[in-house]
């Protein structure tokens, strides 16, 4: 099961964020555990500096801005960034494949 | 490189293509529609059959050319900004200015906060992080005083509504402030009115490398598409309400009526503007109906943007939120100096202009 965390302080974008995030994983059946951090030592702890920031199994994928849903889905079911990790690529099951260099 | 790779590169490059010409469509639509307001305002009251003769004819003329023309500018703007946004993170910066010495640091801190997205929400966390990467405390400052203050909401309708010049003014102030208040904190070396907590994290440094963030060219301008959708949906009706005041000041407030309170003759009012403008809250946006009040009305113009800034930038809920991590003598430090650059400023540019 993925462990997401919502990085933000309370205000209106990290909320959107958090809701997006929600939608997105009951939209498309992830099995994956919200959690929102608002405590700023917490936050800091991951190096962020430019809060919302998705972290997605203590890894941060995405800060400073609210990702599309789009976005959202492949960042939560990607396989961790290797060598040819890349944003944009609508095809995430040839990402779930590995690696392929 | 296997075929598969290769496909997918061209994939790629095809949708960017796709992205790229759809801007450039909607770039010649926008230039259409500028082109072409004047033309539009004379038709529709032609059309309602009133005549640009009267007071009223002529405000309602003003109106309907004035608000389309700023929406379209802050639009432009908007996207612009949300674009840059995704090269220059709070990360980048931060690398950019760790270990800078104060003058150049402060100079470069100032630059940069116009450029950098900053939501108020992570402003603790950033000061803190800043601190942490070896950016001192007077750059770190200057940063912050620039960044909510000069940013592209404020330029965009400065420029829509007042002209290039004001635009620049208020620019030029707002730096001006951010460099010499950074400068003269950090030469007091306040750091130990920081919060003891924050005074402890700082031994822990951290590194200022930021990642190397790679997005494609349809991510980045989605993100200007979102970055419109979000301000100019919070904003319009502001503009409709500054702009419309200001059609109807034209013709119904005596000339000159604030000129006896905020004239370039009246030595005190920039001091009294910038206090009057301490307690007051508001975004770039919201004061912008007032700025046109006053503006049209006689006031002179470095009282009115010391006005402005001081609303924007020293705010009860930014001292809230600085109370966090700053002790309470610096956060008085930190308002009384940036409120004396305000004073200072406004009373050079009102003897310059």
């Amino acid at each position: 099961m993925k462990k997401v965390k919502i990085l933000g302080s309370g205000c209106a974008k990290c909320n959107q964020l958090e809701e997006a995030v929600k939608a997105v994983i009951s939209a498309a059946g992830i099995d994956a555990s919200v959690e929102k951090i608002e405590d700023i030592q917490q936050i800091m702890a991951y190096n962020v500096i430019s809060t919302p920031a998705l972290v997605v199994d203590e890894k941060v994928v995405s800060k400073g801005r609210i990702p599309s849903h789009e976005e959202i889905r492949e960042l939560l079911t990607v396989a961790p960034k290797g060598c040819c990790g890349s944003h944009g690529s609508h095809d995430s099951a040839q990402k779930n494949g590995g690696c392929c260099c | 490189m296997d075929s598969s790779q290769q496909h997918s590169g061209k994939a790629l490059q095809v949708k960017n293509l796709k992205w790229i010409s759809g801007v450039l469509a909607a770039a010649i639509l926008w230039a259409l529609l500028y082109g072409n307001l004047e033309w539009f305002a004379a038709l529709s009251l032609q059309v309602a059959g009133i005549s640009r003769a009267n007071r009223f004819g002529e405000a309602l003329y003003f109106f309907i050319y004035e608000v389309p023309k700023v929406l379209l500018l802050l639009t432009a703007v908007v996207f612009l900004m949300g674009v840059v946004h995704t090269f220059i993170s709070a990360e980048r910066t931060r690398a950019l200015l760790s270990g800078r010495r104060t003058g150049v640091g402060n100079v470069m801190a100032a630059c940069l906060g116009i450029v950098t997205p900053f939501c108020s929400c992570s402003a603790v966390p950033l000061f803190i992080g800043f601190l942490q990467a070896g950016v001192p405390l007077g750059v770190t400052f200057s940063f912050l005083i620039s960044a909510p203050m000069i940013n592209e909401v404020a330029l965009a309708l400065l420029f829509g509504m007042f002209g290039w010049k004001v635009a620049l003014l208020y620019s030029a102030m707002g730096l001006a402030v951010a460099i010499i208040a950074g400068m003269v904190i950090g030469k007091l070396k306040m750091e130990r009115f920081l919060e003891e907590w924050v005074q402890k994290l700082q031994e822990k440094t951290v590194s200022a490398e930021a990642e190397n963030d790679a997005m494609s060219v349809d991510l980045r301008i989605r993100e200007g598409v979102r970055h419109v959708r979000e301000i100019v949906g919070k904003v319009w009706l502001y503009i409709v309400i500054g702009v419309g005041l200001g059609a109807g000041i034209h013709g119904y407030v005596p000339e000159n009526f604030m000129a006896s309170l905020m004239g370039k003759s009246v030595w005190w009012s920039v001091p009294v503007a910038v206090l009057i403008g301490v307690p007051m809250y508001s975004n770039a946006a919201g004061i912008l109906p007032v700025v046109q009040a006053l503006l049209g009305k006689g006031a002179a113009l470095g009282t009115v943007m010391a006005f402005m800034m001081s609303v924007i930038a020293l705010s009860a809920p930014e001292m809230i939120i600085l109370r966090k991590v700053l002790k309470p003598r610096l956060i008085a430090v930190f308002a009384g100096i940036v409120a004396a650059g305000l004073m200072l400023v406004g009373f050079v540019f009102n003897l310059v202009l």
